[in-house]
């Protein structure tokens, strides 16, 4: 390779870098934009409450089916694995703190989310995406209906609402899960288990963390999801990867927030 | 008041709300108009005066421009140059409430239809009523069942979109366009796609309605044969530029070469049958020698 074209090429990698970059910047604030925009346009899509209660019902009540079933295996088998490393130690009967302690804090929000924006996020992102593709929010603006107060906000405070309560339910049958296992099927003393639990979880923080952690996941997933789709190409292709970006962006999401929220809660729980 | 004069309340929506154009004035204006995107010019110089009560057709090729001077007239788009005049309002110069109240007063009919697919029929021409009157539901239910009738599909009211046939959708469609008695109803090629029998059925349709309710038609299409029998006047686009326009009688007897090729589906002339390309010969021999 000559000296010159690989400049060149150092020269079409930077500007790749660059581009990318100020793009993802530039994507940062239209998201951001677009936020206000959904805060702005909040008053009036709660004076028809029904419009946001139909996207819970959407986003929230038809997630159900896979957030309780996948919170009742997680909780199955995290009861089978803890039980087995607690042996060792003769701590068997700390199964319930254990187990309620990862749920609560950690897998429920973080578990829930990623099924959410798998099953939820997805779906907001392609029916907006196909509303766009099929003319009907240029239909929307032309009849001087505001598609982000009527169509984006309702489904933004939906995943929003919904989020909290699916990790909330996934770590309830997750326990009852760990429960079956631990109890029923291992044999561990049904009152060490739940005595233990009750001793060892406190509201605050331990409940109240996991809620902040799944309302801040439900932002995320929520903004990601009615951002891909109003922004997605109107064309079969162009929803097929807003779709995928929006499982992509909110699982990375979930992962980040998940980290740097943990290290504030554990410093503020720790003082480390 | 003259059609270019600015109305006293132009960015107030009372103003605009209430605003009728004076008999005889022009009900759109657009004046050496220019539109592109980044690098790319789509419209150029586009001048053209849409009367009131008159149904007007944009026609041209397809991605000539036709469907961007809708949504300029929508204020959609804004011009690079030139102005947009509804009603004497200058559309660019509007902001974001006086837009949508101006749109109020707007219909429009997509290509597809646009319906919104988790409505039904009933639903998407209440739809309108709903987002901008107060209207009892008794009377809502009473005016959309007069819209339905009047695209002769009363008896569709509880079918959704899916269910419905193209033409089918196109009718309903325009009963939403015309649920709120605009003063502008736009039609962006409300006869792509349709079988004989609807597309006549659709056609008349535009023309019984506008007369009925003295609105203002802007069509953009592509179907000559249709157009020719329903439309008072004719612009045709090409290359993002007005090359010829008059009433049905002017262009049946035009001896313009754009215009005929236009009217007789020639394939080629003014608008050539080749995409632009290096010379034939010179490509099919560039390997030899």
């Amino acid at each position: 390779m000559s000296a010159e074209t690989a400049t060149g090429g150092i020269a079409y990698w930077l500007r790749r870098l660059g581009g990318g970059v100020t793009g993802g910047i530039a994507n940062l604030g239209y998201a951001s934009r677009f936020l206000l925009a959904i805060l702005w346009y909040t008053p009036a899509a709660f004076r028809r409450i029904q419009l946001t209660l139909r996207e819970i019902y959407f986003a929230g009540v038809l997630s159900l089916v896979i957030i309780l079933m996948s919170g009742l295996f997680v909780g199955m088998v995290l009861s089978l694995q803890g039980y087995e490393s607690l042996k060792r130690y003769g701590a068997d009967e700390q199964l319930g703190i254990l187990v309620a302690l990862a749920l609560v804090r950690e897998l429920g929000p973080v578990i829930a989310g990623l099924l959410f924006a798998s099953r939820a996020g997805s779906a907001i992102t392609a029916e907006i995406g196909l509303m766009k593709t099929t003319e009907q929010l240029a239909a929307m603006e032309m009849m001087a209906v505001n598609p982000v107060a009527r169509v984006v906000a309702p489904r933004f405070w939906g995943g929003v609402i919904s989020m909290p309560l699916l990790a909330a339910l996934f770590s309830a049958l997750g326990i009852f899960g760990a429960y079956l296992v631990g109890v029923r099927l291992i044999g561990i003393d049904a009152g060490a288990f739940w005595g233990q639990m009750h001793a060892g979880v406190d509201f605050w923080p331990d409940v109240t963390n996991g809620i902040i952690k799944s309302i801040v996941f439900g932002i995320a997933i929520s903004l990601i999801a009615v951002f891909e789709g109003f922004g997605a190409k109107p064309t079969a292709e162009g929803v097929a990867s807003a779709t995928t970006r929006t499982v992509v962006m909110s699982s990375l999401a979930i992962l980040a927030l998940d980290f740097v929220m943990t290290v504030f809660m554990f410093r503020g729980a720790t003082g480390v | 008041m003259s059609p270019t004069a600015k109305p006293s309340a132009s960015r107030a929506p009372a103003g605009i709300a209430t605003w009728r154009v004076e008999p005889g004035a022009a009900a759109v204006e657009l004046a050496d108009v220019t539109f592109g995107y980044d690098s790319r010019t789509v419209l150029k110089g586009i001048t053209m005066t849409i009367p009131r009560g008159k149904i007007v057709a944009i026609m041209g090729g397809s991605g000539c421009g036709k469907t961007t001077i809708l949504r300029l007239i929508g204020g959609q788009l804004r011009p690079r140059s030139g102005t947009i005049r509804v009603g004497g309002l200058s559309v660019p110069d509007l902001d974001a409430d006086a837009l949508y109240d101006l749109r109020r007063k707007y219909g429009m009919l997509f290509q597809f239809g646009a319906l919104f697919t988790d409505m039904s029929v009933f639903e998407n021409i209440a739809f309108p009523m709903r987002e901008h009157t107060e209207l009892p539901e008794e009377l809502i239910r009473d005016l959309v069942l007069m819209k339905l009738q009047a695209v002769g599909l009363r008896g569709a009211a509880h079918l959704m979109p899916a269910e419905l046939s193209g033409g089918m959708a196109r009718r309903v469609a325009l009963a939403r366009a015309i649920a709120l008695d605009p003063m502008l109803v736009m039609y962006d090629e409300p006869f792509a796609g349709l079988d004989p029998i609807s597309l006549g059925v659709v056609g008349q349709l535009i023309r019984r309605l506008n007369d009925a309710l003295s609105i203002t038609s802007v069509l953009v299409t592509h179907d000559v044969y249709e157009s020719l029998k329903i439309v008072d006047y004719l612009y045709f686009v090409s290359e993002g530029r007005i090359v010829a326009a008059g009433t049905p009688e002017e262009v049946r007897a035009s001896s313009d070469p754009f215009v005929r090729q236009f009217v007789d589906g020639e394939p080629d002339g003014p608008v050539p049958f080749h995409y632009p390309a290096p010379s034939y010969r010179d490509e099919l021999f560039a390997d030899v020698g």
